[in-house]
């Protein structure tokens, strides 16, 4: 058994784990963190996916112990209290889940794209989530909720700012234009 | 406050939970007892164990057992005790039963263990020696012992009509072609789990992935001989299934076995290559021979059918019913044989017969109109079938014409040059492909509960399940706009073995046949509340009869005069009443066997296909979809996305490779079998038409799970014939087969 220090979620945990030990069953079972998800072991689907010192990785391809002295945030940790972050409020309204199960780590992934890009592309949003498997939505709506998140986040930056926000964010179109398909 | 709840673009009312983790599948759930199970899988397709050496692995400290055929529990013995609801005739795999190998990868011992590591790593160390038999999985060599079974599990063909061979014989036009697709798994994101919970005394609670509670219960009595009081299933969550949890697998069979045993809570999950150790979309070589008259009429149809089963189960689909469903033909013979090989026995995917019956119909149907020279959607219309001829009947209702009308116009169709390679930019050359399809729309029997609180909150219930599909939401809908209350205050129950009855989640009908229940129920418990109300004698209510009033706004009140009102709080409160329950059970009526109940597609399709790579991208795509009444554009909108995305996937990528030296699928993991990932899919559009249906069940509902698979492939592989001028007729459409 070997000793880690990790801050998950923005507490501090010291556990003695199997130095075999996957991170994901660290969070999941150790400490009962089951929003990540496991969908292969072979790091191709991205269920598992969390970030560690800020950046996304997939938990089941990294060891326990590898993230000694790590902060690392899952799923349950991104929301602030009751208030969702735009990436969750997005996959909710936008409708970007079915069964739910890649869901946690599509959330993950796409936090970590829109720090590092806050205004992407459809076809960068594509890429990026390249190493998340999704096998019931279709996608379609996982971009828009990214969309419809991005679109959030710099509406919101602006208001901070102190600059004038837009009465009819921009979000609220990537919404309607499903409507009017059905 | 809006009482509408039906037709209402509804977010997910689980919404919440799944995006902030809560959400909880069958793996995670606990109990400070909690074992962990790792499964041996076999190493061979076909033998015997000689001999298992568990020693080295019982030694590993925190060990607690190993379960192998030698020391398993007592178990049932006929077959009758494994067959599940969805059992095909035939006598089930029986998990640990003896020392036969009968499929490659299985399951031959269960590794217990303090943690998921030890047990894994416990699990490594059993040697196992077997005595070997010669396998058969390549199914080409076996197809010449291909047989008819005595029981078909789907519809037995129908016997020919009119004089298929004469009418071939002397038609204008004549295709005959071979169709193939492989094996493919299901490979929904969330692997199989099961968490057996020991509550002592010999009483277990199992958190199963299962698409359907009461299918698990009823397997666990019958095997372990349990009474039903002692076992409940429970399946909050269910991270996608498209099939593969129709019948308890044996994950369950394992982690129940060890909680029994152990007296102790266990879980099982399976990894990602044992994914590929159970019941998968069959491989199926379809023979079809049409002809048609100089003017394009549709004279005879000659569909043959073989599909792989197991050595144990006689497994089939409705693989040669369509051209009976989509065409009018006067001459049609169909058969359906089924090819036994030494693999798990195959099992319902995603519209199981129909994307794999229909692929291979609409290719021939696309193939014929060449040859006669029409338009391909001209040639489909002009073969139009008002009713389904298999059966004789009337369809319920059919609405593929206005499919075909709206879906036309957004794609573009009449811009369409029929010459094949006549369109390209650089060098990729575009083709532009139709396909159209049906699938079936039925109700089934099925129970649900309602309990209206003094508060005015409403539980709905029923056994049934939500596999991703939206079952949480559109129940809720439906019990919202049938109580009139905001949907806040309704909720919806499932995933329960103690709640009332329903069949398992599949084939479409979880929509149509618990939406009936609910519905039901919905007005059992409004009548329940009116005789509350009149049990007062100075109730202005007293005298009335339920046509004449309504349930809106949290209220009951009269249709005439709805000043007459009374909040269903108040009515509750005032009869001194903490709550109100009713139960009801929906059965289809009477007047649906007069009728074929079908919801039906057209998709077009746009390729691009690399001249110089034969890389092929699915750069447009236009479902229209016919499904009678949606009670949620976003659900429905959202499903046939998916069923969209598995057509690309069925068409481009998705086989499962045999190892026929092994006898065992090679690229059983996520990164060799290949999905369709994010940068697969480019423009869809989806269009429901109206469709007024009165009889598929009283919501006027057809299901909307399969329908948007079915005609994908075939279109796909019609513009790739229009974009390269190839017929490609064997599943995937992979580079190598258009270079």
């Amino acid at each position: 058994m070997t000793k880690i220090s990790v801050t998950v979620n923005g507490t501090a945990q010291t556990h003695e784990v199997e130095p075999r030990q996957l991170l994901v069953y660290y969070l999941r079972e150790k400490l009962g963190l089951t929003g990540t998800h496991i969908g292969c072991d072979t790091s191709s689907c991205g269920a598992c996916t969390v970030h560690m010192d800020g950046m996304a990785v997939k938990s089941c391809s990294i060891l326990a112990v590898q993230a000694d002295g790590c902060e690392i945030t899952t799923i349950e940790g991104l929301a602030k209290g009751d208030q969702l972050h735009p990436v969750q409020e997005g996959f909710k309204e936008c409708h970007g889940l079915q069964c739910g199960f890649c869901t946690p780590g599509m959330i993950m992934s796409a936090t970590d794209l829109l720090q590092n890009n806050p205004d992407p592309t459809e076809e960068d949003i594509r890429h990026a989530l390249e190493g998340n498997i999704c096998r019931c939505t279709g996608y379609h709506n996982i971009v828009r909720s990214i969309q419809w998140a991005a679109e959030k986040m710099k509406t919101s930056a602006r208001a901070l700012d102190g600059a004038p926000v837009s009465t009819s964010p921009v979000y609220a179109s990537v919404n309607l234009n499903q409507q009017q398909q059905v | 406050m809006v009482t509408k709840q039906i037709g209402k673009p509804q977010n997910r009312v689980d919404g919440r939970d799944k995006v902030t983790g809560r959400a909880r599948y069958a793996a995670e759930f606990s109990a400070t007892d909690l074992a962990y199970g790792v499964v041996v899988s076999s190493a061979i397709a076909k033998g015997k164990i000689k001999e298992m050496d568990t020693s080295e692995a019982l030694r590993v400290e925190g060990v607690l057992d190993i379960f192998t055929s030698e020391n398993r529990p007592k178990l049932a013995s006929y077959d009758s005790s494994f067959q599940d609801e969805d059992a095909p005739p035939g006598s089930p795999f029986r998990p640990l039963f003896n020392r036969d190998i009968l499929f490659n990868m299985q399951p031959i011992a269960l590794v217990v263990a303090e943690t998921y590591e030890l047990a894994r790593y416990a699990a490594s160390l059993v040697k196992v020696e077997y005595e070997t038999e010669e396998h058969v999985t390549n199914f080409e060599a076996e197809r010449t012992n291909a047989y008819e079974p005595e029981e078909y599990k789907s519809t037995p063909p129908p016997d020919p009509w009119g004089k298929p061979e004469t009418a071939l014989k002397e038609a204008e036009h004549r295709i005959s072609e071979v169709y193939s697709h492989p094996s493919q798994h299901h490979n929904p994101m969330e692997m199989h789990a099961s968490t057996a919970i020991w509550e002592g005394d010999g009483r277990i609670t199992v958190y199963d992935k299962i698409q359907g509670v009461l299918n698990s219960q009823e397997y666990i009595m019958g095997v372990f001989g349990l009474a039903k009081e002692d076992v409940r299933v429970l399946s909050p969550f269910v991270g996608g299934a498209f099939g593969s949890g129709l019948r308890p697998q044996y994950q369950l069979f394992m982690a129940v076995m060890a909680t029994l045993e152990l007296k102790r809570s266990v879980r099982v999950v399976l990894t990602r290559p044992q994914m590929f150790s159970f019941g998968h979309r069959p491989k199926t070589v379809q023979q079809l021979s049409l002809g048609a008259s100089a003017d394009g009429t549709l004279e005879a149809v000659v569909h043959h059918a073989f599909a792989e089963t197991s050595r144990f189960e006689d497994y089939s689909e409705d693989v040669i019913i369509w051209p009976g469903v989509l065409y009018k033909c006067e001459n049609v013979k169909l058969s359906h044989k089924l090819v036994g090989l030494d693999v798990y026995t195959p099992l319902d995917m995603r519209a199981p017969g129909g994307t794999t019956g229909i692929f291979a119909l609409e290719c021939a149907i696309d193939e014929l109109s060449y040859k006669v020279g029409m338009d391909p959607v001209e040639f489909r219309l002009k073969n139009y079938s008002v009713k389904d001829q298999n059966v004789n009947k009337p369809f319920s209702s059919k609405e593929l014409q206005e499919c075909y009308r709206q879906g036309a116009e957004l794609f573009g169709w009449k811009n369409r040059n029929p010459q094949p390679r006549s369109m390209r930019e650089g060098h990729n050359l575009i083709g532009w492909g139709v396909a159209n399809g049906a699938w079936e729309a039925t109700q089934k029997p099925s129970g649900a509960k309602a309990v209206l609180t003094k508060e005015g909150k409403l539980t709905v219930s029923s056994a049934t399940a939500d596999i991703g599909t939206g079952t949480y939401t559109i129940m809720s809908q439906i019990a919202a706009e049938c109580m009139g209350l905001p949907i806040e205050n309704v909720e919806f129950k499932l995933g329960d073995s103690s709640l009332p009855q329903s069949p398992l989640e599949g084939g479409s009908w979880t929509a149509s046949t618990v939406g009936s229940a609910v519905k039901l129920v919905c007005e059992k418990l409004g009548e329940k509340l009116l005789e509350l109300a009149q049990e007062s004698d100075d109730s202005p209510f007293k005298e009335v009869s339920i046509e004449e009033v309504e349930f809106t706004d949290g209220q009951m009140r009269l249709k005439e005069d709805t000043s007459v009102a009374i909040p269903l709080t108040q009515l509750l409160k005032e009869n001194q009443k903490d709550s109100v329950q009713v139960e009801a059970e929906s059965k289809p009526a009477d007047e649906q066997e007069n009728y074929s109940p079908y919801s039906h597609s057209v998709v077009f399709v746009e390729v691009n296909v690399d001249e110089d790579l034969g890389t092929i991208k699915v750069t447009r795509v236009v479902s229209a979809v016919a499904g009678g009444r949606i009670l949620n554009p976003k659900t429905a909108w959202s499903q046939i996305l998916g069923g969209v995305v598995w057509g690309i996937g069925m068409a481009l990528e998705e086989y499962s490779v045999m190892d026929h030296q092994y006898g065992r699928f090679i690229n059983h993991d996520l990164a060799e079998y290949h999905v369709p990932v994010n940068a697969d899919v480019h423009d869809v559009e989806v269009i429901f038409v109206d469709e007024e249906d009165q009889i598929v069940n009283p919501l006027g509902v057809k299901g909307l799970g399969e329908i948007g698979i079915v005609s994908v492939a075939p279109a796909i592989a019609n513009a790739v014939y229009h974009a390269t001028g190839k017929r490609v007729r064997d599943l995937p459409i992979t580079l190598d087969k258009v270079m």
